[in-house]
């Protein structure tokens, strides 16, 4: 019970950090998908 | 009244089986891939602009491709010119669909520049239509098996009597990886068929504005808990892999079907081959779901189908089965489609060989459970069992060693 439960504690931690982490490193898949509000007229 | 409707309904089927009956007789009278096709790879006819409001195909596209408005066949400057000059509304279109357009975005992304894209609409029908399918045949077949297996077999009890001393099987640490590896896949299988399913079931169901919330919770925690499951099974590759290299042990394990069939106990060490092919199903289904599920979470950063079919095409692969080449090259969104097929197809093959283990690792067997809850087993399970391996940890039977 005691491996099953830190077990679920460390995922619950894997899936926070992650999120953060790549939240830090400004990395989300929505973002492949659209691009920043500002408009480009040339480039 | 009630006997109207009663005709009603009982006509209804006959009425829509005669009209579709008819549009069968239609196409069989004219049967679309031959006589209305007369599609000439060289030039595009009416006939063709018919077939595709059929929905079927035509061999036009070559030439279709390079009917995008060629200056040269423009109205002279000196007469009356259309809005788009020398491009029709169609030319414009045919650009778009063919890649040929010259499109400029804001956006700064891979698939930014494809308007128009065939396979999309391939795509969209399989994941909403045969996936759906496949996913209910397979886990409510795999559960349906599982319980005849039940109510014929019933649990497997342990046979000798019982010692009351147990052996330590699996370590904490070694239960910890198991039950991360486990909830994160419980995790991921329920949010993932909640996403699969959300458009044909969920939100008939239960009306837009509910499964939305369901939907972005459903999102974040199959994003983000896939790297539990992820490290977990790098975790539990390290930890068991020695175990569950094939022996010669697992043939005669296998030739006597395990005993699961005709009793028995073939003997085993600590990971019987039964339980080898679910390890290597575990580590080999599920690396290939975590890449190309990174594939989807990353979006188009890499490309793993375009390469591989153009690889198999050459070979000529497709051609051994009476298949046409494998489509190529892909746009950036196919790719990531097929991901998304591959991701879901194999997830569905490993969540019904997890199901089997789950009822094995439960209610199907005695004593099998406290390996993974408590890790210490009942030492007559464990030579039942794993004869072999408990010979290994804690000595001869009791009986054999009276033996000289
Ligand atoms: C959620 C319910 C689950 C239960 C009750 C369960 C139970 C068990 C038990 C009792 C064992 C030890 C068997 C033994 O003593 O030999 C085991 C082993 C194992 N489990 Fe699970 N398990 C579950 C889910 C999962 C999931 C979701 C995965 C992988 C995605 C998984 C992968 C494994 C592997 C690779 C082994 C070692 C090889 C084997 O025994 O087949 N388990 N499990």
């Amino acid at each position: 019970m005691k491996a099953f439960l830190t077990a679920v504690v460390a995922m619950v931690v894997i899936a926070a950090g992650a999120y953060q982490i790549l939240e830090v490193i400004n990395v989300s898949t929505a973002k492949a998908g659209t691009s920043s509000e500002n408009v480009r007229l040339s480039d | 009244m009630s006997r109207f409707i009663a005709v009603f309904l009982i006509c209804l089927p006959v009425l829509l089986g005669l009209s579709a009956g008819s549009e069968a007789d239609a196409q069989t009278n004219v049967p679309p891939q031959t006589s209305t096709v007369d599609s000439n790879p060289a030039v595009s006819k009416l006939d063709d602009i018919l077939r595709r409001q059929e929905g079927l195909k035509t061999a036009d596209d070559v030439i279709r491709a390079n009917e995008t408005g060629d200056p040269d066949a423009a109205m002279p400057t000196t007469d009356q010119l259309g809005t788009l000059g020398g491009a029709s509304d169609a030319d414009l279109w045919r650009a778009f669909r063919f890649g040929k357009a010259d499109i400029t975005t804001q956006a700064r992304v891979p698939a930014a520049t494809t308007l128009i894209q065939d396979g999309g609409m391939w795509w969209l029908d399989f994941r909403r239509g045969p996936l759906q399918t496949i996913a209910i045949y397979l886990l409510g077949g795999t559960l349906l098996a599982l319980a005849l297996f039940y109510l014929i077999r019933g649990r497997i009890r342990i046979e000798g009597e019982k010692t009351g001393r147990t052996l330590l099987r699996f370590q904490a640490f070694e239960r910890f990886g198991h039950w991360m590896l486990a909830s994160s896949f419980v995790l991921l299988g329920v949010t993932g068929l909640i996403s699969l399913f959300g458009r044909t079931v969920l939100i008939p169901a239960f009306g837009h504005e509910a499964f939305s919330s369901v939907a972005i919770v459903c999102k974040w925690v199959h994003n983000n808990v896939s790297w539990a499951f992820m490290i977990a099974l790098i975790f539990v590759f390290i930890i068991w892999v020695v175990h569950n290299i094939p022996d010669r042990t697992d043939l005669r394990w296998l030739a006597k079907g395990g005993g699961l069939i005709g009793g028995g106990h073939p003997p085993a060490k600590k990971f019987n081959a039964g339980q080898k092919l679910i390890f290597w199903a575990v580590i080999l289904l599920g690396g290939s779901i975590s890449l190309f599920g990174l594939s989807l979470l990353f979006p188009f950063e890499f490309n793993l189908f375009g390469h591989t079919f153009s690889w198999l095409n050459g070979l000529g692969a497709p051609g051994w089965f009476g298949f046409a080449d494998l489509p190529y090259p892909l746009a950036p969104q196919e790719e990531m489609q097929y991901a998304q097929l591959w991701h879901a197809l194999i997830s569905l093959i490993l969540t019904a060989i997890i199901f089997a283990h789950i009822y094995l690792g439960s209610i199907g067997m005695e004593g099998a459970f406290d390996a993974m809850g408590k890790g210490e087993v009942e030492e007559q399970w464990a030579r039942e069992h794993h004869s072999i391996w408990a010979e290994e940890v804690a000595g001869p039977k009791p009986a054999a060693r009276k033996e000289p």
